[in-house]
């Protein structure tokens, strides 16, 4: 099948058997391999993405729900080879540790940020428990979130 | 001495890649050609192969190759560090495993047919195909029956891998000394790492007919183990070590190695092997469930007079590092006190149970949660403080561990538990049916391998026309940033900014040799080693800018990346300068060097006496529990951790491991368990096996003190394992005080705390 979709921020015309998965068709189909596989069941989160802003698994979703929306992955939260906010403070301030989680959790904090400029730590910590972290034990993943958002500074 | 880069929070190269998305894993890299593995595992813990059919799935269209045991050159896997191991073992340890099952498998999980295919669809259809046919057969499930007499035997021989003593004064003259005495028997599970990358990587056969494998793994020595069941020299397989996404342990033993080697081998082309996530958990090395039986005794002013403790381990159905892991747990069998009188007799057990091998900590966490325990019961029963008994019976320099180690410089553990506690502030006033608990947990865990191991690490550094430097090591990156450590030694060194030092990849064949990153030794071992390098770097540097500059070589410095008088920093010369002097005058500025670990003799096999490790790394943690009374639910609401971490390299970095390492033994302590009926996983997938997710985790301050007592660079000592090691105490030792009644068994579920809690009413 043909998919016309926005792909972080630009037109994308792309072709997928049905079978795919959001996940397939990044990885697969698109060379996007910042979008990580986990669990391929819709549970670590890693494979976090944004589909119209909302955050989805792309491992259980099918290629097939991208039509017509805007996607985001975490190769497309540079903008004019700047980095997000979130990006810079996730690599300062250690929250990146082998750093698998990494692009699902960016994608997760993106989405919470996007919706509430200036969450509290406990509503950082509900945004992300979707998104598992096995090294960090998530005290820099929360510290970062909140020194990136926007209406906290 | 003031540092310039050592001991800063600075932010590491690979964290800029990893927040990018970029490619930096075994898995994100595809090669024209490519084929797809696929495993086929036995559903039976203990079973006989009857027959193997593999017509059909070869038949089908896609399917490049589908390899049985009989294709493997020499399918005999064998559990070594290269001719190290075999020399403390007394007996003969049989440590070998098939590449693919012939005709019994052990454990549920075990591969028995491996099959590269021209996409995954086309893979896992002809794993589907692939018949084998098995008679079950008697297993045994639990380590305590496999040592009864008539118990079914996992390997001929017995069921008993390895047995290990320690002795130190007349345990019956102890107890006798003894006012009181406190027994407990400790239980601890089976439980996974769950890194978040499942076992990865990519293979091919490469210009020179050198078969190379990129691989996400802590371990790149394994090329070995690819070459030895190839049948192959060792020179012709070569392991590239990717960045790994996660490793604590569970890439130590081989994962896909052999596997991918196999495929790529007999298929001449490029093989992608990655493990689903139910494979992960059913495929990989586990932690040691351990049966922990410990009488422990003190005078009335709480003097610690005597320990006697037995452990027993399940191996499960292999090896594997079981030997070594149960070594860990007999030196750290007394915790860090003065004990005069120990009888310790450690036993590990084979069973159709999975496999257990590294997991971080190895060894040393199930035996922190008995001697901890054992504390606060001692504590109770005297009437004592439990922070003030364990101040009383610390380890301090000059004191004797148990294995007749004099500790050669001040341990800082009474500070580590003062601190912790300090950190906790006011306990938090009951409400409702919320009961509070509070507890500590102090812990010793050695780093660096076993002393008798002749552990060395090789690194070079050079530098390059423009001033630059490259660090060249194979030590594999899990990902707590062991290579930005490494280039930050190198940037204090030299005078330069970290931006200006770049490694250039883990491979076992481009690089020096550097060994694991395993036993929390990279920084000992590879930090000295790329230390070395630095310096000799430095003196050639300082040299050819003494003689550019016309002064003595003492007064010259480098700084801000260039080389300049002492007192005069208008006479300077920028680093590119020197090199190119340097390199046109014949000298290219470039250094290979190699640490050795201090060695000392084998430890004595009945005794248990002698010098087991160089160093430990200790550590407390201090934490505050809410049990809900009425739902027996536990939260951590607080958690301090403080260790002496010798020095700090990079301050982020050592904070994320002491953070990590306590989440991962709250996981361990209140979550985790692989549910085993018969051998059979129940819950192989992360929606049955829980781990904690960012509301589990509490708030943790962390507490870093720097003795400079450490034996790696700059006096820094190993932080990986030791971060984890007194979480599970301290957990089972607040909860047993807001409850009321000792908690020795893993995990403490709200099941547990809820009988307890009716134990006690």
């Amino acid at each position: 099948m043909t998919l016309t979709f926005v792909l972080n921020g630009h037109p994308c015309t792309a072709e997928a058997p049905a079978h795919w998965t959001v996940l397939d068709l990044l990885r697969d189909g698109l060379s996007l391999t910042g979008t990580k596989d986990g669990c391929g069941e819709g549970v670590c989160g890693t494979c976090t993405v944004l589909a119209d802003g909302r955050p989805i698994r792309a491992c259980l979703v099918l290629a097939a729900h991208v039509r017509g929306r805007a996607l985001v992955t975490v190769e497309g939260l540079e903008t004019d080879g700047r980095l997000d906010p979130l990006q810079t403070a996730f690599a300062e301030r250690g929250a990146a540790q082998c750093g698998f989680c990494t692009p699902g959790m960016l994608l997760a904090a993106k989405a919470l940020l996007t919706e509430d400029p200036a969450p509290t730590a406990q509503e950082v910590r509900e945004a992300l428990s979707g998104n598992l972290c096995r090294c960090t034990g998530y005290a820099k993943i929360v510290e970062a979130v909140l020194a990136a958002a926007p209406g906290r500074s | 001495m003031a540092y310039r880069v050592i001991g800063t929070s600075a932010a590491r190269a690979d964290a800029w890649e990893k927040v990018r998305g970029r490619p930096i894993y075994a898995g994100d890299v595809a090669m024209p050609g490519m084929l797809h593995g696929r495993i086929v595992r036995s559903p039976y813990a203990s079973a006989r192969i009857a027959r193997i059919d593999t017509r059909a799935a070869r038949a089908l269209p896609g399917v490049a190759a589908v390899l049985t045991a009989q294709d493997v050159p020499r399918n005999e896997l064998r559990m070594e560090l290269p001719g190290r191991m075999a020399e403390a073992t007394a007996g003969a340890v049989l440590a070998t495993q098939p590449v693919l099952a012939a005709d019994r498998v052990n454990f549920q999980g075990e591969p028995v047919a491996a099959i590269a295919a021209e996409t995954e669809e086309i893979a896992a259809e002809a794993a589907d195909l692939v018949e084998v046919e098995y008679e079950e057969l008697p297993g045994v499930y639990d380590p305590l029956v496999a040592l009864e007499p008539g118990a079914p035997e996992v390997h001929e021989g017995g069921n008993v891998l390895r047995r290990w003593h320690l002795r130190a004064g007349d345990v019956t003259e102890g107890f006798r000394r003894a006012a009181v005495v406190v027994e407990h028997t400790y239980r601890t599970p089976f439980v996974d790492h769950v890194y978040l990358e499942t076992e990865t990587g990519l293979g091919w056969i490469d210009a020179e007919g050198v078969l190379t494998l990129r691989v996400s793994t802590q371990v790149l020595e394994h090329f070995r183990d690819v070459a030895e069941i190839l049948q192959l020299p060792h020179g012709r397989v070569r392991l590239e070590g990717a960045y790994l996404g996660g490793g604590f342990g569970g890439k130590e033993d081989v994962t896909v190695e052999c596997l991918l080697g196999l495929l790529v081998w007999k298929t001449r082309r490029p093989v992608r092997l990655v493990f689903s996530r139910e494979e992960s958990f059913i495929g990989h090395g586990k932690r040691h469930p351990y049966v922990m039986r410990y009488r422990t005794g003190a005078t009335r002013e709480g003097a610690l007079t005597a320990l006697e403790a037995e452990l027993i381990s399940d191996s499960g159905a292999y090896a594997a590092l079981s030997p070594w892991v149960l070594f860990y747990s007999l030196v750290t069998a007394t915790g860090p006190y003065r004990v005069p009188h120990v009888k310790v007799d450690a036993t590990t057990v084979y069973t159709n149970n999975p496999v257990a091998s590294a997991y971080r900590c190895f060894g040393s966490i199930q035996t922190c949660l008995a001697y901890e325990g054992q504390m606060d019961a001692l504590a109770a029963a005297l009437g004592m403080d439990p922070l003030a008994l364990r101040e009383k019976n610390f380890l301090r320099k000059g004191d004797t561990l148990a294995t007749g180690q004099v500790m050669e410089t001040e341990p800082m553990i009474a500070q580590t538990m003062r601190q912790a506690w300090a950190g906790l502030g006011e306990r938090r006033a009951p409400g409702g049916p919320i009961r509070v608990g509070r507890a500590v947990a102090a812990s010793f865990t050695p780093y660096g391998r076993m002393c008798w191991t002749r552990d060395s690490a090789s690194a070079w550094v050079g530098m390059e026309l423009d001033g630059t430097a490259v660090v060249r090591c194979a030590a594999p990156d899990v990902g707590g940033g062991q290579t930005a450590s490494l280039c930050a030694i190198t940037a204090e060194v030299l005078g330069l900014d970290t931006d200006r030092v770049v490694a250039v990849g883990r491979d076992s064949h481009f690089t020096p040799r550097a060994g694991t990153t395993t036993a929390t030794r990279q920084l000992l071992m590879s930090g000295n080693a790329v230390l070395a390098a630095a310096r000799e770097v430095r003196r050639h540097l300082v040299a050819e800018a003494a003689a550019l500059l016309e002064a003595a070589p003492g007064d010259i410095e480098l700084a801000d990346g260039r080389a300049f008088v002492r007192g005069a920093p208008d006479r300077a010369v920028p680093m590119a300068g020197v090199v190119r002097a340097a390199t046109a005058n014949g000298r290219p500025v470039q250094a290979l060097e190699k640490y050795d670990a201090p060695w000392a003799p084998t430890i004595d096999p009945v005794t248990g006496q002698g010098k087991a490790f160089n160093d430990y790394t200790f550590g407390s943690h201090a934490l505050e529990v809410e049990i809900d009374e009425e739902t027996g639910r536990t939260r951590v609401s607080r958690l301090v951790a403080c260790f002496d971490a010798g020095l700090v390299i990079n301050r982020a970095s050592a904070e994320g491991q002491l953070e990590g390492g306590a989440v991962q033994g709250l996981g361990y302590a209140l979550m985790e368990e692989i549910a085993l009926e018969n051998g059979v996983s129940r819950n192989p997938h992360l929606l049955d096996y829980k781990v904690p997710t960012s509301l589990d985790a509490p708030a943790i301050e962390t507490i870093l003190i720097e003795s400079g007592h450490g034996l790696g660079p700059f006096g820094a000592k190993g932080l990986g394992e030791p971060a984890m090691t007194p979480s599970i105490a301290a957990v089972a030792n607040a909860v047993s005080n807001a409850v009321g009644a000792r908690m020795t068994e893993l995990p403490i579920t709200a099941e547990r705390v809820l009988a307890a809690l009716r134990s006690t009413t």
